[in-house]
């Protein structure tokens, strides 16, 4: 499975991204130069976290309309697998291809801690290899990640079953239903807060995080043939 | 002959005749025998631009004029030593062709001033001194004092410090991993903030900040230069006071995005072997980096002001070469390599310019607007600066304080009580609140996060590991600046050794007051004297750091400060070691001597509500063994958890170990002290360490071997509760669940008083 | 040559938390009289148009674009002609 990491100027966690892909996963990874607009040769693609163009104006809003951002949305429509982590999410949001938006933290502090997550639905390229209802630790570090979006979009979301992760314990930023990553309808497009690259490896505190990847690996695999 | 050409002054500056007639440089913090050499070095009378560069070159920050003879003391070499001090950071080689490069540098001045801004630029300073000699940063720690936090502008400090470190940190993406946080009335008006930066190096990439071969370019990189931070070095060498308000400099605003792609350009350049020189433009800007880099390199350098990035209008030579802007460095190149670099700063879309270049003799000309504007020898901003040893004088304090027994003040307190009383001070409680706050996981490196002893961060590729930790306890040194400097060392050493490391070396930053005043000079050389000798004895070299002088506020010093950012090197990912304790049925083993030292104690503190008397002493011999068999337990795979003994002493570090591991103890000693001092003395060379039962007698040859004493204290349980018996009697029986409460919400309640 | 001024500011029916902590602090300070606060960015735009109204069509496009998120936020200018 061949994955790319969108590289944007000040993305910082693409280098954990790549890390968990290749050395964890131990599959194909490519950083790829927000300058760059096809992605066709990528079966996956990763919005890493960081802070892209400094998080000036908002959060993801100068890096939405970076050229990278026009091969994301066609892989999108094309059926790829596409996340998009923490900033990436925030990204994901300011494209357009999830709903909502973001603002900052109900308490105004950065927050960086491993929460519990609890999987709220795991039939998605994503979480595949999760039980519904399992509680996962996984990492969180933002300033902005209290997720908004209005009534009628939320009812939506939860129609559609489109919430995929939530905040289990306490929520650490104030996000609407305690929302921690949604997917779109189609379940070919993540955006979550928490960090999946950073809890690979028991040394890290916690290693939940790398059933996202297999699980994505395996869906890959299953509808596509080959590795 | 080369004609020699006029040094102008521009018309609306004060002319040389006036600079020395109404002796307008001790304006610029210049003496009038300063002045004197300045004119002796030129032949002539200086013009404006020329006295603004030489106050900043011998300022104290810059020249280390009142420390220079003192810091000779420091042991500074070591068979592993790659660099010391001198450049940006200082380089140990760790094996592997890798190095690790760290230093440590002080923000107390600004971050007093404009607390978010003033810590969020030092944080900018160090990762660029760090990454300025090829190193990839990889760790941050902090070191802070505050006042008291029942005042309302010491919260609004200490809030604003901690989101100004974690704003920069955060959005450059090096995790903040460590670091220590202390509450004093000593620092109420002068706040600290130290930052420590953590970088690892390929050996063949270490760059130095030198300038070398005559026309090679001079190439300025980075943000524009603004009028912001002018004199900053010279504000940062005298003390605070009301007018301090008025005359600092304008308030540098840091810019970590543009800090991240200057990084991200460096980097590049390092690994295609673009550079010869390579320096920060920090204190003191562009005149520090281009004069240094010049006298390194036995050359000289011309340098044009007009081609200059500038971000304000009509900017004189003064302003440009005096301006603090941040994110801006200088590098030197082989001519003809200009077009790479442009090429790279291009991509990151950072401007770059060439600003001059290198000449063969010695001198430094700087021309504006076709004017020649300055014309100095290189060597005397930066070889000749003064050097003074200010007198010294022992403190009255100091004798005073020999009569004085802090035990008698202590020792009818009821252990229960006191122990309830520490874990919920402030100064021994959780940290959770600030480092929540900094992301300590961004690279994926971190294996002990922060809480323990010392931080630890893997080094991938390998199977090594760093530990680090900053340290140093301003009471100890206050009441006996000798002993506390041997402590300040060998404590940071403990720190890391208990996570499995070997300590390799430090980065120092002294905190002190004026060293005008005797009595802050003698401290200021004790301490150094026991710093010293603590370092020749465990074998840790001083391979850079800072001076902090003048930290004062209406003529009161704070305590004497100084802190080490010590690192060590863990040789195998296996011996990573925290203070938690790990199981039910380990055995509870104290390692070293408990004596009646509560001189300086927290618990005298919170009893007395000041410190007296003499600290711990430290006997350097005991310090070592204790350390060595603490390394060597761990490299045998026998211990489980390992916990330095400081602050809140004995009943202090188990509470802790217990609340980390959610586990119980039950504890019993013997003891001809009283209970209370007995648990709450803070005596030296102690480790706390838990071990499976079939592995303690093993412990316990190896520390009779070393001549370490070693006592079975107990063991690990998994009520959870916390019991301590002495001499057959309860004195301390609390849920841990209660000990975790009060612990983790001190800092949280003290921030918010309202809610209380 | 046009100046646009430009103001962000939050929907009303979005919880703005730094107008919230704003006005507690403004509370504590004895400004008891303050009921609401709304923190909103403001923006300055140099044009080089061609008319004003050329200059509002490109403010407006601008905001819809970038400058404003319209899940969040709403936007409001004033075009003016300077020197």
């Amino acid at each position: 499975m061949r994955f790319a990491v969108t590289v944007f100027p000040g993305s910082n966690c693409d280098i954990d991204a790549i890390h968990a892909i290749k050395d964890v996963l131990g599959e194909s990874v490519t950083a790829v130069w927000h300058k760059e607009s096809d992605l066709s040769k990528y079966d996956a693609i990763i919005l890493p976290g960081g802070f892209s163009y400094g998080d000036y104006l908002r959060t993801g809003a100068l890096a939405a309309h970076s050229p990278v951002m026009e091969g994301v949305r066609e892989a999108a429509e094309k059926g790829k697998l596409v996340i998009g982590i923490c900033n990436g999410f925030q990204i994901l949001l300011e494209t357009g291809l999830l709903p909502g938006a973001m603002r900052k933290n109900d308490h105004l502090q950065f927050r960086c801690s491993i929460p519990t997550l609890r999987v709220e639905n795991n039939e998605t390229p994503f979480t595949l290899q999760y039980r519904e209802g399992e509680l996962i630790q996984i990492p969180i570090a933002h300033m902005e990640g209290n997720y908004y979006c209005d009534e009628v979009t939320l009812a939506e979301l939860k129609r559609n079953k489109q919430i995929i992760f939530r905040y289990a314990g306490e929520n650490p930023n104030g996000s609407i239903d305690d929302i921690a990553g949604i997917c779109n309808r189609n379940r070919n497009v993540l955006g979550m807060m928490p960090h999946p690259e950073r809890a690979v490896c028991d040394w890290m505190g916690s290693s939940d995080g790398m059933k996202l990847f297999t699980s994505m690996l395996q869906y890959w695999k299953e509808n596509y043939g080959a590795a | 002959m080369q004609l020699k050409q006029l040094v102008k002054s521009l018309p609306h500056e004060p002319t040389p005749e006036k600079i020395r007639d109404q002796a307008l440089y001790k304006e610029l913090g210049l003496r009038e025998e300063e002045y004197g050499h300045i004119v002796r070095h030129l032949g002539r009378l200086p013009n404006w631009t020329e006295v603004g560069i030489y106050s900043v070159m011998w300022s104290e920050h810059c020249s280390y004029k009142h420390s220079k003879a003192l810091l000779r003391k420091f042991p500074t070499q070591g068979p592993r030593v790659l660099q010391g001090p001198g450049e940006g950071a200082g380089v140990i080689d760790i094996g592997d062709h890798l190095a690790v490069v760290f230093k440590i540098e002080s923000h107390n001045h600004p971050s007093a001033i404009e607390p978010f801004q003033g810590a969020a630029t030092g944080v900018g300073g160090i990762i660029r001194d760090v990454f300025s000699m090829g190193a990839r940063p990889v760790a941050l720690l902090n070191s802070l004092r505050f006042g008291e936090l029942t005042s309302p502008r010491v919260r609004y400090l200490f809030e604003h410090v901690v989101a100004g470190i974690a704003h920069y940190g955060n959005c450059i993406g090096i995790p903040t991993v460590g670091g220590e946080v202390v509450f004093d009335p000593a620092y109420d008006g002068n706040p600290l903030v130290n930052a420590m930066c953590v970088g690892i190096l390929e050996h063949d990439k270490l760059q130095k900040g030198i300038a070398k071969g005559v026309g090679n370019p001079v190439i300025y990189v980075g943000a524009s230069t603004g009028r912001d931070g002018i004199h900053g070095a010279t504000f940062a060498s005298e003390e605070l006071n009301e007018a301090s308000e008025e005359k600092r400099p304008a308030v540098q605003v840091g810019d970590p995005f543009m800090e991240k792609l200057l990084l991200e350009a460096c980097m590049e350049m390092v690994d295609q072997g673009l550079l010869l020189g390579i320096q920060d433009m920090g204190a003191a800007g562009l005149t520090c980096s281009s004069a240094e880099m010049a006298a390194k390199g036995e050359h000289g350098m011309e340098l044009n002001l007009d081609l200059v990035p500038q971000r304000e209008k009509g900017m004189t030579p003064y302003e440009i070469m005096l301006s603090e802007s941040q994110e801006r460095m200088l590098l030197v190149v082989e001519k003809g390599m200009e077009e790479k670099v442009k090429a790279i700063c291009d991509k990151w879309g950072l401007q770059s310019a060439v600003i001059g270049h290198v000449t063969g003799d010695q001198r430094y000309r700087l021309y504006f607007q076709g004017e020649l504007v300055a014309d100095i020898p290189v060597k005397t901003l930066v070889d000749d600066a003064p050097c003074y040893a200010p007198e010294q004088k022992v403190p009255d304090y100091y004798r005073e304080n020999e009569t004085i027994c802090p035990v008698e003040q202590v020792k009818d307190v009821d252990p229960q009580e006191a122990l309830l009383q520490v874990v919920s001070s402030v100064n021994m409680a959780s940290k959770r609140w600030v480092y929540q706050q900094y992301d300590h996981m961004i690279r994926t490196s971190t294996a002990v996060r922060p809480g323990s002893d010392a931080a630890v961060i893997v080094i991938r590729g390998t199977d090594k590991a760093l530990a680090m930790s900053t340290d140093g306890n301003g009471r100890y040194v206050y009441l006996d600046p000798e002993q506390g400097g041997r402590i300040a060392v060998a404590e940071a050493a403990r720190n890391v050794v208990c996570a499995g490391a070997e300590p390799l070396g430090l980065t120092d930053c002294l905190n002190f007051g004026n060293p005008e005043k005797p009595e802050v000079y003698w401290q200021f050389a004790q301490a150094i004297e026991g710093m010293s000798a603590a370092c020749r004895e465990l074998e840790t070299p001083v391979v850079g750091g800072n001076v902090s002088l003048y930290n004062e506020t209406k003529g009161q010093a704070i305590y004497p400060t100084p802190i080490v950012g010590m690192v060590g090197l863990i040789e195998k990912r296996e011996h990573i070691t925290t203070q938690a304790f790990k199981a039910p049925g380990d055995v509870i083993l104290l390692l070293g001597e408990t004596d009646a030292e509560l001189g300086g104690s927290e618990l005298q503190y919170l009893v007395t509500g000041k410190i007296s008397g003499r600290p711990p002493r430290l006997d350097l011999e005991k310090e070592r063994n204790v350390q060595q068999t603490v390394l060597r337990a761990i490299r045998s795979g026998w211990v489980r958890s390992a916990h330095d003994l400081a602050e809140g002493g004995l009943a202090l570090a188990l509470a802790e170990s217990c609340i980390d591991g959610k586990l119980g103890a039950h504890v019993s000693l013997e003891t001809d002290l009283a209970p209370v001092v007995h648990l709450f003395s803070e005596s030296q060379s102690r480790i706390l360490l838990t071990v499976s039962k079939e592995n303690v007698d093993h412990v316990r040859t190896l520390a009779e071997e070393n001549g370490v004493a070693c006592t079975v204290l107990g063991e690990v349980t998994d009520h959870p509760e916390l019991t301590i018996q002495v001499n057959g009697q309860v004195v301390i029986h609390q849920p841990i669940a209660k000990l975790t409460q009060r612990w983790e919400e001190a800092i949280p309640c003290a921030m918010s008083p309202s809610s209380i | 040559m046009f100046k646009a001024t430009i103001f962000v500011t939050l929907k009303d029916s979005v919880l703005d938390p730094q107008g919230v902590a704003v006005k507690g602090s403004l509370h504590s300070l004895g400004f008891v009289q303050v009921q609401d606060v709304r923190i909103g960015k403001r923006l300055e735009v140099l044009l080089d148009s061609e008319s004003r109204e050329q200059a509002e069509e490109q403010v407006q496009a601008m905001c819809e674009k970038l400058l404003a998120n319209p899940v969040i936020e709403n936007f409001a200018y004033e075009v003016e002609e300077v020197a």
